[in-house]
C-alpha cells in the first residue's frame, strides 16, 4: 500500500493495440517520452498491454520498480479500466492509483489520416496523464449489504420464464403483471411457429411452473409505483388490487414486452376483410375463418423510415398462419407478398420451406413499387415479370410489427435507464453486455428490448435470471470509490441551496433531518455535475478534485503545480 | 449464500462458452472451461470489427479472455477434449484428455524465439484461415489466452525424431518441456455441463468450386476477408488481392454459399448477410474509392439496429445490394474474376467484373460435434447441430446438459451472449436449487 506521504513513483505502459495505435503513432518513442516527465521512474511499450504478457509486464515494473502509480496509454477505459485496475491491485497498488490516458479511441482512430499531430497528441495526453497521476489519492470501494429477492416487471413468456428460474435458484422473486392473468401475447395466440404446438399448453406449462414455487410470488393486476434506492437495496412501491405493498429488492429485472400496431390507413386497413395476422389467429382460434383466397402482406409498417427494423417475427407468424390455412383446407389459395423474408437459422428456413411445399404461393414486392388493396384483387408489381399481377382474394392479411410501449418511457424514468429511438429498452453494450443496464443491477430481457419469438424470450428470460442471480448470489456488493463528498471542514461553504439535489441525476442528494446536504455514497456515480455547478466550492469529487484536474490542465500549457 | 460443493463443465470456450463460465463463476460456483485449441476465443477472435456496432472484436473480447484466465473460480483446461462421462444431472463424473502443450505455460514469457528457430515452415495456420503458414512451434495471436505458445506434436521433428531441439536450446525462460505427456482428469461432483463447440465453416469440408475458390486466389471466403482487413492479419489490415498486391477497387459479396441450397445446407446461417455488410463497410473504410456488390437472395436483418446499418452501407459507404442468384464464375487472364448472375429485378442475365470475390459461405455444425455428442449420449439435430426443442431452447436431449450459441444453430454474437447466460441459469438452478 501506498500512503499519501510516499513520493510518486509512476511507471508508463504504451500500448501498441496491434496496429491500431502503433500503426499510426511510434509507441516506442512515447515510452521514452515518458521517461523524462517528472516522477515517471520506467517506462515500457507493449504490443497489447491487456493480454497476460502484457499485464505481466505490468507487474514486473510494479515489484522491479517499486512503483506506487501506474498509468497505461492505451485504447479506452470504457472496456479496459477494470483489467489494469485489478492487475495493479493484486500487485498491491491501490486501484485508485491507477490512471488511464486513451490514446486510441480518441486519438490515433479519430486522427487517422494525421499521424504527426495524432503523435503530438499523445504526448500531451501523456504528459497530463503523469501530472495528475501524481495527484492522486488511494481510495476504498464502498461496500453494501444486498438483499438477495427479485423483481420481475411483466408476466410474459419472457418474465415467467426469469422469475422461475430465480426462484428455483432459491431466490425470493416477485412477479408483477398489470393484467388479470399472466401470459401476456401468448394469451391470444393460437398455434405455435415452428412446431405447431398449441399457444395454450405452452402457457399453462409455464403458469404450472411460477405458481408451484414458492420461493415466487405472483402479483397480478399490480403496478409498480415507485423505485427508490440502489443495487441490492432497491425499495420498491407495488399498488396490487388498490392496495399498496413495500418491498425491499435486490435486484429488477423489466420484461413488460410490446404493443401491438393497428396499421389505419394502411391499404384500407378495416378489421374485417382486411385484417392483421393478430386478428386473424383469433379468428383461427374460433374457427371462424371463411375465405377461399387469401393474400398476405408483409412489412406492413415496418422497415419504412417511420419504424426503421425489421420486427422480426412477422414472417414466421404469416408462414404458420399460411400453413395452418392450408392444412384445414387445401383448397385455400394463400399468397403472401413479401420484400425478403425472415427465416433465419435452421428451424425456420425448414418452416419456409414447408410452406412451398404445401403451396403456399410468394410473390416478392419492392418498396418502390408498394402493392395496392383493391375492391377484390390486390395489385403487385412483380419484378421478376416485369408486370403487374392481380391476385383475387376476399380476405387480406397484413404483416404488422410489434410496437413498444407507449409507457416505457415512464418505468424507464423511475429504474433511470434508457430507451432507443423507437422506444425499446437499451442496454449497456449490444453484443457483449445484453441483458444488463448501464445502471447497476437492472436487467432487460424478451421483446421489451427487441422484437424476438418465444424462442429468445425464453432464452434471454433465462440469462436476465443468470445476470441478476451474479449479484444476488452475494452478500453484499462492493461499488465503485470515485464519488461525490462534501467533508466536513467544507459544510461551512455550504449555503444549503439545494442546486446540488436538483442536478444530480442519480438523485444521490438528500437533506437530511438537520437540514444539512447528504450525500448517499452508493447511488452516486461520480459523474461530477454536483461538483460542477456547486458555487461555493463545498462538493469535492474523489478521483476528480480540483487539484487533479488543473494539475492536468496546467501539464498541458507546460506548466507544473 | 454458503459454499457451493458441486461445479459444472463447459465445453468449448468461444464468446458463448466463456459468458457461460464467467456468469456461473460470478455467482460462486466451480467452473471447468474445457477448450480443443490452445488457446480460448473461438471465432470471435478471428474477426476484425463486428456488426452493427464496429467495434474491433478482439478489443472487446481481450477483456473477457483475462478475466476468465484470472477468475478465481474457473479452472481453464486448454488443448483438452471430454473422453468419457458418467452419472446424472447433479452428479456427472468428466474424464478430460489434456494434451501436451510441451511448453510450460506459467514459464513461457510469449517472446516467440521458439518460432524464428524453428526449422519447420509450412504448416497450415487455421487461425489466420491458411492465408499463412506457422512453424512446429506455435500461438494464434500474440494476445492468446494462455499466452504460452505450444509445440505442434505432429510436426515437431523432435518429438517425431528425436532431432533438433532447438527451440529447447533457444528459449531463454526454459520453458519447452519435452517431457510433457497426455493426461487424464477425472472430475467428480459435477451438477451440470454446458455444450457450446461453436461453428465451423463450409470451406472446411467442402472445395467451393463452382465458385472459383481455390481455383482463383481472388475468390475468397468471408473469414479470409475478416484476415485479410484485419490490421493484425497477415497484411497488417492493407487489403490487396492475393495474386498481384493490387488493391481492390470492386468487391463482390457472393451471400448464401451452400446456405439455403439443396446441394449444400439446406438452412440459413443467419449471420452472413450482416457481415457483408460490415466487411464492405471496413474495406470502404481502407479505400473510399471502393464500389462493393452484394448479390443477394433475401436480406436478412432483423436484430436490433440492423436495418440502420443496412441503410448505411447504401448510403455511406457505396454497397450497392443486387437481389439476383449466381449461376458461376470465370476467370479472365488478369485473374479478375467474372461474375454471371440472374438479376431478380430485371430478370436478365448479366455479367460483372471485379477484383475480388468474398464468398458468406455456410455455417457448419463444429466438426468433432458426432463424436462429443456419442460421449454425452445427447441427440443432434439433422443438421447435426445440438437438438433443442424451440421453447426448452437451452435444453439438451439429456437433462442436465445444456447448449448454447453455434452449436445448437448459427447466430451472432449478441445473441450467442445471450443463450450462454441463458444456459448458465439453467446450470445454476441444478446447482443452487439442488
Ligand atoms: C400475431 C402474432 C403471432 C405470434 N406468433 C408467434 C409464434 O407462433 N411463435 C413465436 O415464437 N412467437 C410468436 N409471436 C411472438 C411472441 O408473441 C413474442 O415473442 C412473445 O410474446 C414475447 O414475450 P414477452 O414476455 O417478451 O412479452 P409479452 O408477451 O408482450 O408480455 C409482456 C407482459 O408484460 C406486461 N406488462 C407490460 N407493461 C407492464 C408494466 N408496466 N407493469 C406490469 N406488467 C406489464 C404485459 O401485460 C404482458 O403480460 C407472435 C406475435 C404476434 C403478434
Ligand atoms: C466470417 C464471419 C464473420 C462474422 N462476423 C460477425 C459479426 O460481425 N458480429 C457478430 O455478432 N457475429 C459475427 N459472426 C458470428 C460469430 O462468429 C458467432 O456468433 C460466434 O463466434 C459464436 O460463438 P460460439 O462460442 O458459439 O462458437 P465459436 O466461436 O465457434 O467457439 C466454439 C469454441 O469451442 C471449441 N470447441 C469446438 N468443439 C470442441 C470440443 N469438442 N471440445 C472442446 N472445445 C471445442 C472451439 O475450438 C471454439 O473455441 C461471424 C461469423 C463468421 C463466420
Ligand atoms: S419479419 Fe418479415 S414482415 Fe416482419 S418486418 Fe421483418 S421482413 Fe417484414
Ligand atoms: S457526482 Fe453526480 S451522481 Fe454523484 S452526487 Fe454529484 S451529481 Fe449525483
Ligand atoms: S517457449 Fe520459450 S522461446 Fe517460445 S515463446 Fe515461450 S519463452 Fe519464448
Ligand atoms: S524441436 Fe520441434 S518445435 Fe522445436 S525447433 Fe525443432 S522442430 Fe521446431
Ligand atoms: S444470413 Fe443471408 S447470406 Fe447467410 S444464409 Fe441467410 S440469407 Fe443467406
Amino acid at each position: 500500500m501506498s500512503d499519501k506521504e510516499e513520493e510518486p513513483r509512476i511507471g508508463v505502459f504504451v500500448c501498441s493495440c496491434g496496429s491500431n495505435i502503433g500503426g499510426l503513432i511510434d509507441v516506442k518513442a512515447l515510452a521514452e517520452f515518458s521517461k523524462t516527465l517528472p516522477n515517471v521512474v520506467f517506462t515500457e511499450d507493449n504490443l497489447y498491454t491487456c493480454s497476460e504478457t502484457g499485464l505481466a509486464q505490468i507487474k514486473n515494473g510494479i515489484k522491479d520498480h517499486n512503483l506506487n502509480r501506474v498509468i497505461v496509454a492505451s485504447c479506452t477505459p470504457r472496456t479496459h479500466e477494470p483489467l489494469f485496475r485489478d492487475c495493479v491491485k493484486k500487485e498491491g497498488v491501490n486501484e485508485y492509483l491507477f490512471n488511464f490516458v486513451n490514446i486510441r479511441d480518441q486519438n490515433t482512430w479519430c486522427h487517422q489520416k494525421y499521424p504527426e499531430e495524432a503523435f503530438d497528441k499523445a504526448k500531451d495526453l501523456i504528459r497530463m496523464g503523469v501530472a495528475k497521476a501524481a495527484k492522486l489519492e488511494a481510495l476504498e470501494n464502498i461496500i453494501v449489504d444486498a438483499t438477495p429477492t427479485a423483481l420481475v416487471i411483466g408476466g410474459g413468456v419472457s418474465g415467467m420464464t426469469a422469475a422461475h428460474s430465480l426462484a428455483n435458484q432459491g431466490f425470493e422473486t416477485h412477479l408483477i403483471e398489470r393484467e388479470t392473468e399472466l401470459g401476456g401475447r401468448l394469451k391470444t395466440l393460437y398455434k405455435l411457429f415452428p412446431n405447431d404446438q398449441e399457444a395454450q399448453i405452452l402457457l399453462e406449462n409455464l403458469k404450472k411452473n411460477v405458481q408451484s414455487n414458492e420461493n415466487l410470488k405472483i402479483h397480478t393486476s399490480a403496478q409498480v409505483k415507485n423505485i427508490e434506492g440502489f443495487v441490492g437495496n432497491f425499495e420498491v412501491k407495488v399498488e396490487e388490487n388498490g392496495n399498496i405493498i413495500d418491498l425491499t429488492i435486490g435486484v429488477i429485472l423489466v420484461a413488460v414486452g410490446t404493443s401491438l400496431f393497428t396499421p389505419t390507413g394502411y391499404f384500407g386497413y378495416d378489421g374485417k376483410t382486411r385484417i392483421t395476422q393478430y386478428e386473424l389467429e383469433s379468428k383461427l382460434k374460433n374457427n371462424d375463418v371463411k375465405a377461399r383466397d387469401i393474400v398476405m402482406i408483409q412489412c406492413v409498417g415496418s422497415r419504412n423510415n417511420e419504424r426503421l427494423y425489421c420486427s422480426s417475427v412477422c414472417c414466421m407468424t404469416a408462414l404458420k398462419n399460411a400453413l395452418i390455412l392450408k392444412e384445414n383446407n387445401p383448397e385455400t389459395n394463400v399468397s403472401i407478398l413479401f420484400r425478403d423474408l425472415y427465416t433465419p437459422g435452421t428451424h425456420y428456413e425448414d418452416y419456409y420451406r414447408r410452406a412451398r411445399e404445401a403451396g403456399v404461393v410468394f410473390v416478392e414486392y419492392s418498396p418502390e413499387k408498394m402493392p395496392s388493396v383493391e375492391e377484390n384483387l390486390i395489385k403487385v408489381h412483380n419484378e421478376y415479370l416485369g408486370e403487374d399481377l392481380l391476385i383475387p382474394y376476399d380476405l387480406c392479411v397484413l404483416s404488422t410489427p410489434l410496437v413498444s410501449n407507449n409507457d416505457n418511457k415512464a418505468l424507464a424514468q423511475m429504474i433511470k435507464v434508457p430507451l432507443e429511438e423507437n422506444g425499446f429498452f437499451l442496454e449497456a453494450h449490444v453484443k457483449l453486455r445484453p441483458m444488463d443496464f448501464a445502471t447497476d443491477g437492472v436487467f432487460v430481457c424478451g421483446s421489451a428490448k427487441w422484437p424476438v419469438d418465444i424462442t429468445e424470450s425464453i432464452s434471454q428470460g433465462y440469462a436476465a435470471a443468470a445476470r441478476a442471480s451474479t449479484i444476488i448470489s452475494h452478500d453484499t456488493i462492493e461499488v465503485e470509490g470515485a464519488t461525490s463528498f462534501l467533508p466536513d471542514y467544507n459544510r461551512n461553504l455550504c449555503t444549503g441551496c439545494e442546486v446540488c439535489i436538483k442536478v444530480c441525476p442519480y438523485k444521490a442528494i438528500n437533506k437530511n433531518e438537520e437540514d444539512d446536504i447528504e450525500i448517499t455514497q452508493v447511488l452516486c456515480k461520480g459523474c461530477g455535475v454536483c461538483g460542477a455547478t456547486c458555487i461555493n466550492h463545498a462538493i469535492i469529487i474523489r478521483h476528480f478534485t480540483d487539484q487533479q484536474i488543473l494539475s492536468e490542465i496546467y501539464a498541458y500549457g507546460g506548466k507544473e503545480v | 449464500m454458503g459454499e457451493n460443493s458441486k461445479s459444472v463443465v463447459v465445453i468449448g470456450a468461444g464468446i458463448a462458452g466463456i459468458q457461460a463460465a464467467l456468469d456461473l463463476g460470478d455467482m460462486g460456483i466451480q467452473v471447468h472451461l474445457v477448450e480443443k485449441m490452445p488457446c480460448i476465443g473461438g471465432r470471435m477472435a478471428q474477426l476484425d470489427k463486428t456488426f452493427p456496432t464496429l467495434d474491433c472484436s478482439i478489443c472487446i473480447l481481450a477483456p473477457k479472455l483475462s478475466e476468465c484466465y484470472r477468475h478465481d473460480n474457473i479452472t481453464l483446461y486448454t488443448l483438452s477434449e471430454i473422453q468419457k462421462i458418467g452419472g446424472s444431472v447433479g452428479n456427472f463424473s468428466v474424464d478430460v484428455l489434456k494434451h501436451a502443450r510441451y511448453v510450460k505455460e506459467d514459464v513461457c514469457t510469449n517472446c516467440g524465439d521458439c518460432a524464428t528457430i524453428c526449422p519447420v515452415r509450412g504448416i497450415t495456420n487455421f487461425f489466420e484461415a491458411n492465408l499463412v503458414t506457422q512453424t512446429a512451434a506455435q500461438i494464434a495471436f500474440p494476445a492468446a489466452v494462455p499466452a504460452a505458445y505450444r509445440i505442434d506434436p505432429s510436426k515437431c521433428l523432435y518429438l517425431n525424431y528425436e532431432i533438433c531441439g532447438l527451440c529447447y536450446q533457444n528459449c531463454g525462460a526454459d520453458a519447452i518441456d519435452f517431457t510433457q505427456k497426455d493426461s487424464v482428469l477425472s472430475l467428480d461432483n459435477v451438477g451440470a455441463i454446458i455444450v457450446a463447440t461453436g461453428l465451423d465453416l463450409a470451406e472446411d469440408i467442402h472445395t467451393l468450386n463452382i465458385y472459383g475458390y481455390q481455383k482463383c486466389d481472388n475468390v475468397v471466403t468471408a473469414m479470409e476477408l475478416e484476415r485479410l482487413i484485419c490490421a493484425s492479419g497477415p497484411q497488417a489490415g492493407h487489403l490487396s488481392r492475393l495474386t498481384d498486391g493490387k488493391h481492390p477497387k470492386k468487391i463482390a459479396f457472393l451471400q448464401c454459399i451452400d446456405s439455403r441450397s439443396q446441394k449444400g445446407q439446406m438452412y440459413c446461417s443467419s449471420v452472413c448477410c450482416m457481415y457483408t455488410t460490415k466487411e464492405a463497410m471496413i474495406a470502404y473504410e481502407h479505400d473510399n474509392e471502393l464500389e462493393s456488390y452484394v448479390f443477394y437472395i433475401d436480406m436478412r436483418a432483423g436484430g436490433k439496429g440492423f436495418q440502420k446499418f443496412l441503410q448505411r452501407g447504401a448510403k455511406e459507404y457505396n454497397i450497392k445490394y443486387v437481389k439476383s442468384k449466381i449461376s458461376h464464375i470465370e476467370v479472365d487472364k488478369d485473374d479478375n474474376p467474372i461474375i454471371t448472375y440472374e438479376d431478380y429485378e430485371t430478370s436478365e442475365i448479366n455479367q460483372l467484373t471485379v477484383d475480388l470475390v468474398v464468398l458468406a459461405t455456410c455455417i457448419i455444425p463444429s466438426r468433432g460435434i458426432n463424436k462429443l455428442a456419442d460421449v454425452l449420449g445427447i441427440d443432434l439435430d439433422h443438421y447435426d447441430f445440438v437438438k433443442t426443442n424451440p421453447f426448452l431452447p437451452v435444453e439438451t436431449s439429456i437433462e442436465g446438459i445444456y447448449t448454447c450459441g453455434c452449436a445448437r444453430e448459427p447466430m451472432d454474437i449478441p445473441r450467442s451472449v445471450a443463450e450462454a447466460s441463458g444456459a448458465a441459469a439453467r446450470a445454476a438452478e441444478v446447482i443452487k436449487g439442488g
